[in-house]
């Protein structure tokens, strides 16, 4: 089943003089249960595809469907539901909400998504116990390490069940052994839960751990390695 | 939780919020407390006017206001207070004949309003009793009668206790009358224009001077239960006494309602330019709380906060803050005026401008509930114009620059 799938994709910036084509027609298929990299120098494109994907920014031209639905169409505060519900995200800065509590962070998607309040204490439950933080359910983020945060915002991101989970750059503020703890962690949620995972990166720990390897220069995509 | 996230946020600069609240409790405190000065002067003014001159409700006859002259009479006195009496909600009453005289002496004379009492029927109806600063209120008989004037009068005709003074007036025939009086009594209110203008006797005294008989009077003053009760107190005696000008105190001193509304009108605008300024202040709060938090919103809304959730956070914040202070004002207010409205400010460096305005230099202040809920509610208005530009601001943010925004 195709999870996202761009077509003839296009984002170009006239905010210069010349303009830039952050990305430059690609298409792009990903299958649920996939642990996809997406990798490049800086300034190739990486975050702006994650942006079109995640349907933060809106293309130039083109398309993106996410389980079949085309993002293009839908208006902004559809498509912020849509986001809610349908994609999590892991940001490269961990960007939790520092006056909530691990458990509160958890839970404030479910929250915005309506569900019971004893759905939510089961699911924090159950997502604390996948990353290995059930100690810490009412620390606040500032108490715990940089590693400990991201493992919280993954966490945080599966919470709404979505479709998949976009992570741009997600150990970019990690120390090695934070970076494999949280690659060990998505590796054993997109395996056992079959969560489907992308994320951008050009750390070299990240991309011997992707199963797929999609490399991008110049916004065009220049390698598609599946490994 | 989002209730939690704006209330906890507050707390995250707690310098910068302590100062908004601060400001805000501060500015209300001083504009309550001014206008329970305002609303104390002026139930004081209105008070010391219902107690020493007007009461409740007077009775004339119809043309007795235009000139005040003593030829305009109620006849059957007694029958008049008989119905008066029967009236549960009347507190007690007086009669009094009324005349425009002269008050004379050695060294010079003064235009005065002399008044024929029943000491112990006035004493229950005004205060004028409790005013005497030398002498008496008609206790000690003497061989001439007694009169109580004002101190500034006393003055002004340079009498003291015990000294002659000689009343002119026209009797009812139309012949000029006069009659002597010692001073028996001095009394001083706090409204020197009355003190100097309104003399006493006994009507006993006076009625044979003017020419009226025992059954006939001027002036039928009554207190009732409260300021309010003499409202429909003087409608059904209205009814009862159709020939006759039956007047409530706000038809007798219009001014006093005025003052009061006018008061009550300067003080909710005191309160909303207060605001008004304040406003200012706590926009530019949020504004720097929103480009500080620039990051953190960015990413509220890629993980799917939408623009009515992210408003409403922002506006329960800027409430919260603003009603937090609010609150610390009123309470400040409410125990200022707790304080004050038992022992009083007393102004006293100030009380011969005051009292020749007749306003008493011992002000009780005071504000109503009513006046604490309007500015609450104005308070929780304010809150919402000031989050509408931050609000605006953080609308407008692309989650997927905020995010990545250091």
């Amino acid at each position: 089943m195709n999870v996202i799938e761009t077509k003839d994709l296009y984002k170009i910036y006239n905010s210069t003089q010349v303009p830039v084509h952050a990305v430059n027609g690609i298409n792009l298929i990903i299958k649920k249960g996939e642990f996809t990299a997406i990798v490049g120098p800086s300034g190739c494109g990486k975050t702006t595809l994650l942006n079109l994907i995640g349907g933060l920014d809106s293309p130039t031209e083109g398309k993106v469907f996410v389980s079949g639905n085309d993002l293009c169409s839908l208006k902004s505060t559809r498509l912020i539901d849509f986001r809610m519900h349908n994609i999590g995200f892991v940001f490269q800065s961990f960007n939790l909400i520092p006056v909530l509590t691990v458990k509160e962070n958890i839970e404030f998607i479910m929250q915005l998504q309506g569900r019971s309040r004893t759905e939510c204490n089961q699911r924090v439950d159950e997502l604390l116990e996948a990353i290995g933080l059930p100690d810490k359910k009412n620390h606040r983020p500032n108490q715990l390490s940089g590693g400990q945060q991201q493992r919280v915002s993954v966490a945080r991101a599966l919470a709404s069940k979505p479709q998949f989970i976009l992570a741009d750059e997600p150990t970019a503020n990690l120390d090695s052994k934070a970076t494999n703890e949280l690659l060990e962690l998505m590796e054993k949620l997109n395996q056992e839960e079959e969560m489907t995972f992308i994320f951008s990166t050009h750390d070299e720990r990240v991309m011997k751990k992707a199963r797929r390897l999609v490399s991008l220069d110049d916004g065009k995509i220049i390698k598609d390695l599946s490994l | 939780m989002i209730w939690r996230i704006s209330w906890r946020n507050i707390w995250r600069n707690k310098v910068r919020s302590l100062t908004v609240m601060m400001a805000i409790a501060i500015g209300l405190t001083g504009g309550i407390f001014l206008t329970g000065l305002m609303n104390g002067m002026s139930a004081q003014q209105a008070n010391d006017a219902i107690s020493l001159e007007i009461s409740h409700v007077q009775i004339h006859h119809r043309l007795f206001a235009d000139n005040l002259s003593a030829q305009f009479l109620i006849e059957d006195v007694a029958g008049k207070l008989e119905v008066i009496r029967k009236d549960e909600r009347v507190r007690a009453f007086c009669s009094r004949t009324k005349a425009q005289a002269i008050a004379s002496t050695a060294t010079t004379g003064a235009g005065i309003i002399i008044s024929g009492i029943v000491p112990e029927m006035e004493k229950e109806v005004t205060t004028i009793y409790s005013k005497i600063v030398e002498g008496s209120y008609f206790e000690k008989e003497n061989k001439s009668a007694s009169i109580v004037i004002g101190q500034k009068l006393a003055h002004k005709l340079k009498a003291g206790l015990g000294n002659k003074i000689v009343v002119t007036l026209q009797s009812l025939n139309g012949e000029m009358s006069y009659a002597l009086f010692r001073v028996g009594g001095i009394y001083k209110t706090s409204n020197t224009r009355f003190d100097e203008m309104n003399v006493f006797v006994k009507s006993d005294d006076l009625n044979p001077v003017l020419g009226i008989d025992p059954s006939q009077t001027n002036e039928i003053a009554m207190l009732t239960a409260s300021h309010e009760a003499a409202i429909p107190v003087a409608a059904s005696l209205k009814s009862s006494f159709d020939k006759l000008s039956v007047e409530n105190w706000r038809e007798l001193r219009p001014l006093l309602v005025v003052i009061s509304a006018m008061t009550d009108q300067f003080g909710f605008w005191l309160i909303v330019i207060i605001l008004l300024a304040l406003i200012f202040g706590i926009i530019n709060t949020m504004l720097m709380v929103i480009l500080e938090r620039k990051h953190e919103l960015g990413m509220l809304m890629a993980i799917g906060m939408n623009k009515k959730r992210v408003f409403k956070m922002i506006l329960l914040e800027t409430t919260m803050l603003s009603l937090s202070g609010g609150l610390v004002g009123l309470f400040f207010s409410i125990l200022l005026m707790g304080i004050f409205g038992q022992t009083g400010i007393n102004f006293a460096a100030w009380a011969e401008g005051l009292e020749a305005i007749g306003y008493s230099s011992f002000v009780y202040p005071f504000v109503s509930a009513r006046f604490y809920l309007i500015i609450t509610i104005l308070v929780i208005i304010t809150a919402i114009i000031a989050s509408l530009w931050p609000t605006r601001k953080a609308l407008k943010l692309n989650p997927a620059e905020a995010v990545r925004s250091e």
